[in-house]
Parts: C-alpha cells; structure tokens; sequence
C-alpha cells in the first residue's frame, strides 16, 4: 500500500496566472522578511513562526480554495492570511498590537482571525484546529451547503490524538473536510524519523480509508494542481481528502531558535529548492517572465509590505479600559 | 404543573429545542442507538433521527471541538460529555478554544455551544467516575458554568443554555437523574444570571449547589429543631457567581458555610469564601466555613465514600460549632 505521489508534470501555465502567483508568493516572502525586521526592532514581540520556505503550499493551495469555503490554520498562518486576503495592513496592525489589528491586539502573531473572509483562526496547539475544521464542515453538511473546509496544519500534528480523532470522524460522516498537511519535517526541533514511527504522513492518513496524496510542496503548480482534484471531489460528496505537501522551513521555528537540531548543509540544500526562485527561474525559461516583469512585481511587493507597516505604526492602541471587551456576549 | 424525574427534563428541554430550532443537534457518547449512559436522551434518536442525534466514536477532544466547529457555523449544537473525568480529554478544546475564541478574534466569533456532563459521586463508581471537577471549569474566563439542583432548573436552564451566544457548560450530578420533582412543562428558559434562596433562615447562611443540595436542606430542617434557622442557597450558576445573593444573606445571618463536593483546596468553595471575606468580612461573626470532599481520589468502598462526601451531619456540626 502507498499514499498516490504526484511527480507528474503539471501543466503548462499562463503567464497572468503565473504572474499572480508569483507576486503572492513574494508578497508572502517580503512581508515576512520585515517581520524579523521589526522583530528585531522591538516593534513585534511574543513568538513570531515565519512561513519562509513554505510560500508555494499556502499560495497554490488557496487558488482552488472559494471565497465562500473555510480556512483553519495554524500558529505559521501569516501565509494563509495574507493569500486568503486579510488585508497585511490588519495583518502587520495585529503584529504591532494595535487595534486594527485583525484581532484588535488580542490575538498576535499566532491568532489571526477574519470572519469576513471565513478565515478560522490561527490555532496554536499543535492538532486543535483539525476538530474544529471538522465541526465547521459538520454544519455544511447538515445545512446541505455545498462549501468546503480547509484545515492546514504540520506534519507534527499527526502525533497528537485529535489528528487520528477528527480523521476517523471526518470520514466516518463524510464531512468536506480538506486536510492539508504541512509536512516542513520538523516538529519545532524533533525531526519527523525522531517522533513518528510511520514517516509517510500520507499513508498515516489513508488507513482511515480516504484519498491522501503526497505532493512536492515546493512547487506552487503542482500544489495547486493536487488542491483544485482535491477540492472538487470534497465538493462532490466524497467525504474528505488529505494532502500532504512536502516543504521545509528556511529559518528557525521561531525567532528565538538556534537551530540546533538541523545540519546547516539540509538547510542550504533545501534552500536550493526555494519554491520562489524555482518558480522565476521556470518562468524565464518557459518566455512567460523578464527582468522588467520581475522588477515590476518587486516594486508592487514592496509597495504593498510598505503600506502594511504605515497602517500598523499610524494604527491606535486598544484602550485598556476595554481589556474585557469581547470576552462574552455581555461584554460586547 | 406535572411531575417528572431530573433525567425526563433535561429530555422534555431538549425534545423542545430539536422541535423548534433546526440548528440543534445532540451528540456525544451512546447518545443515540444506546438512550444515553444516563437514559437522558432515551428515545431521542427515534424521534429526530440520526443525523440530529449523533452517536459519536469515543474522542471527546473531536467531538468537543466539533461541537466548537458547527457552533462557529451557525448551529446550536447539544454536545453531552459522559461525565465530567472523561471531558478532561476535551479540556484543550474548552480551555484553548471556546473559552478563547470570541475574545481572542477581537470579537469576530462567538460559540454558542452548549455541552452537557455528569458529575459528582455517591455511587461507589471509585476514582475515575466521581468527581466534582465543575470548579475547574468555574475558574475559566470566557464561558459560563451551570449547575441544575432541581427538576425544574434541570429544563429551565438547559433551554436557557441555548438562548446564550457563549459557551455554556451543564454540570448534571448524577444522584440527582432519577429525582423526582414538580415541574410547568411550558415553561420556557429559566433565569441563569442569579442563585436562588431555597429556605430562608436568618441564623446562618449555608451555600451550595447541585448535588448536595438535597444534603444541605436536610441539615437545615435538623438545625431548625435545635432552634437554629438556616438559610439555604443554591448558587445554580458557577460562572459568572451570583454573589449578591449570598453577600446579601450574610449580611443578615453574619455566619457561613460552604458545601462543596469538589476538593476543597483551591475550589469554588474558596473562591465564595474569599469573597465574602473580602467584601462582606465586618459582616461576620464567625469565620467562614466548608465542608467539602476529603482530598482522596475517590474510594470505592460504601462506607469510605461515604466519609469523602460531605454528609448532612457535617454540615449540622459545622454549624453548630459557630453556635456553641
């Protein structure tokens, strides 16, 4: 038995969509790289879990995601946010603390949330999002509304019971949930061989009978290729599916990580795969991108991350009088 | 007005509610085909079907955060927790997520879900079966924690759980299920922003809640015929705590005394104690007392359960101590 691998070549592209994926994937690059900026400028505080690396799972991925579907992530949500469309300005605000911020300074980093845009929450114990990603699709389902539920999450996540939980529940009501595994090999610092007995998360997920594809998580078409097969059979009926996208991350697990655990040789040779620059470099060869291409999205890029840091520096403090606002419902 | 047992209102509540709003939904354990491991949603599944009434595999953390999940997606759902040992494999989901996620999202969601649960002993069920752990629960910002003591709060308070936005959670003892009791069948949600005097006294004031209410106005009516007139409280809502009620009691009869049959370090009776101390301690002429459980994991045995739990003779001693 084992887990469907795509290495198929995925299909040629047009140079629009090339673009926008692309863009989004630096957009998702560049605001990130001004967070370890500002970090270090004492303007972000708390954990901060950079995306770096990982830009073509999120960005591929939500191309075959609709508006009207939803999206679970995880405490590295800053990707998923941004390609979701959360505004970065809400975004960067939320990193400041401010409060608008797109949890007005309540949630940080590690829980971004827009209802607006069904965007759930960013979860921060590793495996909690997965039951509520499955309650969500529960509701559809007994609605009868056809949506699905994106649930991402790391590859350490299948060491947690409520990953086999909400698998075996998910399937056994047929719920439209769409699992989507971040397998970035590392569970903050324990290597994947260190903490799972069943290294194929993949073939992990198929024993609860659904179809679970491993896929290359450096290479955005071939994620978004796997996630639109993936979303038209949930959308169908079929129950859930499960991708696994393999990925790495480039820096450490967060800001404070000295990166001990992990050869700096692995690091650079994955580096070698930056699912951006392989992209541009594809591009260029297919004819589709130039130097003024590229220069133009920079610019854009830069552009956007700039105004995201205007708005989060102009933005006003949460008045502390209002620290138990939105506690409850009585506390409006 | 009719009589039914505390098990058929908490059904004839949930009965109401699959009728009337289609967003409501029970699942949990052995809810459906089984009746429910207390019988209290007996027949449900037959009635309503199983897509309304789900028995769920047994992943109380899946399917409390599930219940989080379809709330946050515009249903209403009953989630029942066998008893209150197992839901500490659901506590991540309580504590992480429906406590947090309106406060956390700046306000975006809200979680109106209600979970229901078990709780308590007296029915030699030994250490994993029996505890009081509902002060736990009481300690968390963000939720609200109910506790029904008679057959009409039973049914009122369960369809006034629904009414709320927020998560509620139904701390049912499980002595009380086969309890008998008077009850308007057509009445709607109950108030569950206040305590209720249940006998009124001017000696003393005695606080409980749920199951050992019946265990504090026996000690009452012993009390009364040594000449002391006790007045019994009955907190219904752990969280947010009436405390009004009680400080306004107190201010009358300037004794307490807590009944709790959680562990008495760092419980709720604590918590009542200290704040009577801190907003009413010039009312008082004695120090604050509790009778609580002795701080053992739960025996098996009759007679040393028996002497865990705190008995109406406890209560009668605490009290008289203040009077001797």
């Amino acid at each position: 038995m084992s887990a469907r691998t795509a290495r198929d070549a995925t299909p040629p592209v047009e140079r629009e969509h090339a673009l926008a994926l692309l863009e989004a994937m630096l957009r998702i690059r560049r605001f990130e790289e001004k967070c370890a900026e500002l970090y270090q400028a004492g303007k972000i505080r708390g954990f901060l879990h950079l995306y770096i690396g990982e830009e073509a799972v999120a960005v591929g991925a939500m191309q075959a995601i609709a508006t009207d579907d939803a999206v679970v992530s995880t405490y590295r949500e800053h990707g998923h946010a941004l390609v979701r469309g959360v505004p970065a300005e809400r975004l960067m605000a939320e990193l400041f603390g401010k409060a608008n911020g797109c949890s007005r300074g309540r949630g940080g980093s590690m829980h971004f949330f827009d209802a607006e845009r069904r965007f759930y929450g960013g979860y921060a114990i590793v495996g909690g999002g997965l039951p509520i990603a499955v309650g969500l699709a529960l509701a559809d389902k007994m609605r009868g509304d056809a949506r699905v539920t994106a649930c991402f999450f790391g590859e350490g996540a299948a060491a947690e019971g409520e990953f086999h939980e909400a698998l075996n529940l998910a399937v056994l009501w047929r719920l439209p949930v769409l699992f989507l595994c971040e397998n970035n090999l590392y569970a903050m610092g324990t290597a994947l061989e260190r903490s799972e007995s069943e290294t194929s998360i993949a073939e992990k997920a198929e024993s609860y009978r659904l179809t679970a594809e491993s896929i290359d998580g450096m290479d955005v078409l071939a994620v978004e290729a796997a996630t639109r097969r993936a979303v038209e059979a949930v959308r169908s009926g079929n129950g859930p599916y499960f991708l696994e996208f393999r990925t790495y991350r480039f820096r450490g697990h967060s800001m404070a990580d000295p990166e001990l655990y992990r050869q700096k040789a692995e690091v650079e040779e994955w580096k070698q795969r930056d699912p951006i620059a392989a992209f541009e470099t594809r591009l260029r060869a297919a004819g589709v991108l130039d130097d003024g291409d590229m220069a133009r999205v920079e610019h854009a890029v830069a552009s956007f991350v700039d105004a995201a840091v205007a708005a989060a520096e102009a933005g006003p403090w949460e008045p502390v009088e209002d620290l138990l606002t939105y506690l409850t419902s009585e506390t409006p | 007005m009719t009589t039914m047992t505390y098990r058929e209102a908490l059904r004839s509540a949930m009965r109401d509610a699959l009728e009337r709003d289609p967003r409501v939904f029970l699942m949990g354990e052995d809810v459906g085909l089984y009746g429910g491991a207390f019988a209290v949603s007996h027949g449900l599944i037959e009635e309503f079907g199983p897509e309304r009434v789900r028995d769920t595999p047994l992943s109380e953390s899946t399917f409390v955060g599930a219940g989080i999940g379809a709330a946050l997606n515009g249903m209403r759902p009953i989630v029942e927790v066998m008893t209150v040992n197992f839901s500490m494999l659901a506590m991540d989901q309580v504590l992480n997520n429906a406590a947090t996620l309106r406060y956390m999202s700046g306000g975006q969601f809200h979680v109106p879900l209600v979970v229901r649960m078990a709780t308590g002993g007296g029915r030699q069920l030994g250490a994993q079966h029996s505890h009081s752990l509902e002060g736990w629960y009481a300690h968390i910002p963000g939720i609200r924690v109910l506790a029904p003591a008679t057959v009409a709060d039973a049914r009122g308070m369960l369809l006034a759980a629904l009414e709320q936005l927020d998560p509620v959670f139904i701390f049912e003892h499980a002595t009380l299920y086969p309890m008998e009791g008077d009850i308007d069948e057509q009445a709607g949600a109950a108030d569950i922003d206040h305590a209720a005097v249940r006998r009124a006294g001017k000696d003393v004031t005695l606080v409980t809640y749920g199951g050992s209410l019946g265990k504090t106005l026996e000690a009452a009516a012993t009390l009364a015929e040594e000449g002391i007139e006790a007045e019994v409280i009955d907190l219904r809502t752990l969280r947010p705590l009436d405390m009004a009620t009680v400080l306004e009691s107190v201010a009358r009869t300037h004794h307490a005394v807590i009944i709790d049959e959680a562990w008495r370090t760092g419980s709720l009776a604590a918590e009542v104690s200290a704040q009577i101390m801190e907003r009413a301690f010039n009312e008082l002429d004695w120090p604050v007392q509790r009778v609580c459980a002795a701080e053992v994991p739960a025996p098996y045995a009759k007679h040393m359960e028996d002497a865990t739990l705190p008995q109406a003779a406890q209560i009668v001693r605490a009290v008289q101590e203040m009077f001797a």
